[in-house]
């Protein structure tokens, strides 16, 4: 009977409303994975402040200098911080079972991050971030409620406060975020370049044939037209005869 | 060097049939003149399945079915094998090409009705390849080991259990496991890569076999062995070799340049081929917010979904499927092509296209009260189809069209006024229109307005 009841579950479950999304809108990330110098400066964000927490464990060393011009002399001396080979894949060094106990749960992998929730969402995640003293960390998040990660771009951007308005319901609801001024070193359009940047990295990371396969592709394309044009020629030509 | 050659192949030939199946299939094998469009469907599903085993084949070469390793041996393929990004590429967008493929295929048929006699063996070939490859989608899906594939495979597996009596052991019989886990991966892993591909060729070789026994049908319906030169060869038939061969490489290559398109330039299509969500890694513990299958099963997802009660729900997809099947038997209108039937009819089988579209949209969706209803008005259209088709296949008196417009509709309300509240009644009574119309339509327009009811006049011979 309780498998019944569990199956039923199950099945009514999905047929069910989930509660769908982010509320908030999400701000269209300007990315563009043919901007080398783009992505090295999100390279070099990306292991500074992303690597210490979070892993990318598909994806190699040597694949990011390859694609983004470096040599591996240069990543070994200012992208790798551990003892990492330039051979190995981009690991963090944070044990699993720290982070559980640290953050609640350990920091998701983030080779695929950009292809599994989008572009916009971890750009407007990244600047997202304001205080609430009820968080273990002292922020929350507007795009993820209740997000365990802190605030770790929190130096180049500086503090956000929310603004709150009056909903019918009587309910307090965030309308806007407010920079506490001079909180943070940087401006918030420098901010916005510098989580663009970021972004646009996660993007190549997360299907670095992309770039190889757009180039590729043309010369694909362009030779299937050439091939048409024969294919049907040559189709004419023995359809001449048919009444 | 010729005489050496004509000289192998009456060798081969004393030893095995190769020019008597050459000639047979190929060089003397008679196609109507008149293929249109419509016609190319078949020889792009031969050459998709092509591509999917030999895609398949270097797959399996770098991927490995196991739970703690699917996921990373995917981007490992997508990341550190020589072209394995477009290997990987190519077999997604293969999978999502078969079904678009296979339904222009199975459409094609419908309007010319290539399913009816003499032809019921090869449609029923063809219902059976198209069920083997809904199960080998499903369990391809399952081996990249994200979380739609995980969750897509718990809801589909646990249809299974919804079946009053043994479903629950069954679908731990096919899980192999209580849960979708490590056992179910490599079983499925099996079934994928030998034993389904195995029973689809040999599906599609009987398919062709049959196909190649009665002849082809054509865009008039005529059947074109009915009128014969003095040497018993069709008047409007030609050589499929090489006059089809030179023509459906053009649909190849057209074919091949949109594949490409997506390959090269829209590999996920928009979240359609590849789920964003199956780019997170399978969590048993995390539900994803909103799961929905691939595309191509849609359709009858949201007919599954239509239905409150889960077993009643599986009953339902299963006749939406049946019914399929049964289309030979079901429209005995002597007339095969739509050209030469009636307006009605031709509409009928644009609606059923524009539902099975509808529906298919439905089922990506999370069901909303609107969508729901909407759901379960499309669903009672689908089926709907299948008593106007039966219905139109001859004249019927305007008694029988006034029967059938209340049998249907009383049906379809008894069940509304059995869920009606004071929340949903707009909606309801709204939404009860679509079905009303449409069967009012098929059954009393023919009373009312004849000149949609008449059938056309069939040509001779076959129209170029």
């Amino acid at each position: 009977m309780k498998h019944w009841i569990l199956g039923l579950f199950l099945l009514t479950s999905v047929s069910g409303v989930w509660a769908s999304g982010p509320g908030v809108h999400l701000d269209a990330a300007p990315v563009d994975v043919s901007n080398t110098a783009s992505l090295q400066r999100g390279a070099k964000f990306f292991v500074n402040y992303c690597l210490t927490c979070h892993s990318a464990e598909h994806a190699r060393f040597i694949r990011v200098a390859q694609d983004l011009g470096l040599s591996t002399e240069l990543v070994e001396k200012y992208l790798i911080f551990t003892d990492a080979k330039i051979r190995d894949h981009m690991k963090t060094t944070m044990l699993a079972s720290d982070a559980t106990e640290w953050f609640g749960s350990a920091p998701p992998d983030l080779t695929l991050i950009a292809r599994a929730k989008g572009a916009d969402y971890l750009y407007t995640y990244l600047r997202s971030f304001y205080l609430d003293d009820t968080r273990p960390f002292g922020v929350n998040n507007r795009v993820l409620h209740n997000a365990s990660m802190p605030h770790v771009l929190w130096r180049l951007q500086g503090w956000q406060k929310p603004v709150y308005k009056e909903s019918e319901e009587g309910k307090h609801e965030i309308e806007a975020l407010e920079l506490v001024e001079g909180s943070g070193l940087l401006t918030p359009e420098a901010y916005d370049r510098v989580v663009a940047d970021l972004v646009n990295f996660m993007v190549y990371l997360s299907e670095p044939a992309q770039l190889e396969r757009k180039k590729i592709g043309i010369w694909v394309l362009l030779y299937l037209i050439v091939l048409g044009v024969l294919a049907y020629l040559l189709k004419k030509e023995y359809w001449k005869d048919v009444h | 060097m010729g005489r050496m050659m004509t000289g192998l192949l009456e060798w081969v030939d004393a030893r095995f049939p190769l020019t008597k199946l050459w000639r047979e299939h190929l060089s003397e094998y008679y196609a109507p003149k008149n293929f249109n469009f419509w016609y190319f469907f078949g020889s792009l599903a031969l050459l998709v399945l092509v591509i999917q085993i030999v895609t398949g084949i270097f797959l399996t070469m770098h991927y490995k079915p196991d739970a703690e390793k699917a996921f990373a041996s995917v981007e490992y393929i997508m990341r550190d094998v020589d072209w394995g990004w477009l290997i990987r590429y190519m077999h997604s967008t293969g999978a999502s090409s078969f079904f678009i493929v296979v339904y222009l295929h199975m459409f094609r048929g419908l309007i010319y009705g290539s399913f009816k006699t003499p032809r019921e063996l090869i449609w029923l070939f063809g219902m059976v390849i198209y069920v083997a490859l809904m199960a080998e989608a499903f369990m391809g899906y399952l081996l990249p080991w994200g979380q739609m594939s995980y969750w897509g495979a718990q809801v589909i597996v646990n249809l299974f259990g919804a079946i009053p009596g043994f479903g629950q052991d069954l679908a731990i019989w096919i899980r192999g496991d209580y849960v979708v886990s490590d056992a179910t991966l490599n079983r499925f892993f099996a079934l994928h890569v030998i034993a389904v591909p195995l029973v689809l060729v040999f599906l599609v070789i009987g398919h062709i076999m049959a196909l190649h026994e009665v002849g082809s049908n054509n865009p008039d319906g005529v059947e074109i062995k009915k009128k014969k030169d003095a040497k018993g060869i069709p008047l409007d038939g030609i050589p499929f070799h090489p006059y089809y061969t030179v023509k459906d490489i053009v649909g190849v290559v057209v074919f091949l340049f949109i594949f490409s398109l997506v390959v090269f330039y829209a590999p996920e299509m928009g979240g359609y081929f590849l789920e964003h969500a199956n780019f997170e890694p399978a969590n048993p513990l995390k539900t994803p917010e909103h799961i929905a299958p691939v595309w191509y099963f849609t359709p009858f997802y949201t007919v599954l979904r239509a239905v409150p009660n889960p077993f009643g729900g599986v009953i339902a997809m299963g006749l939406a499927i049946v019914a399929l099947f049964l289309l030979p038997w079901i429209d005995r209108h002597p007339i095969k092509s739509w050209r030469y039937r009636s307006a009605l009819h031709r509409a009928n089988l644009l609606i059923f296209a524009a539902v099975f579209v509808v529906l298919g949209y439905l089922g990506t969706k999370p069901a909303t009260p609107v969508l729901g209803e909407m759901a379960l008005r499309f669903s009672e259209m689908y089926f709907t189809f299948f008593f106007v088709l039966w219905f139109s296949s001859r004249p019927r008196s305007p008694r029988s069209g006034w029967t059938w417009t209340v049998v249907l509709l009383g049906v379809i309300t008894l069940y509304d006024l059995s869920r009606i509240g004071a929340g949903n009644a707009g909606l309801i009574l709204g939404a009860w229109l679509l079905p009303a119309a449409y069967i009012a339509l098929m059954f009393l327009g023919p009373q009312f307005a004849p000149a949609l009811a008449k059938d056309g006049e069939v040509p001779e011979r076959v129209t170029t």
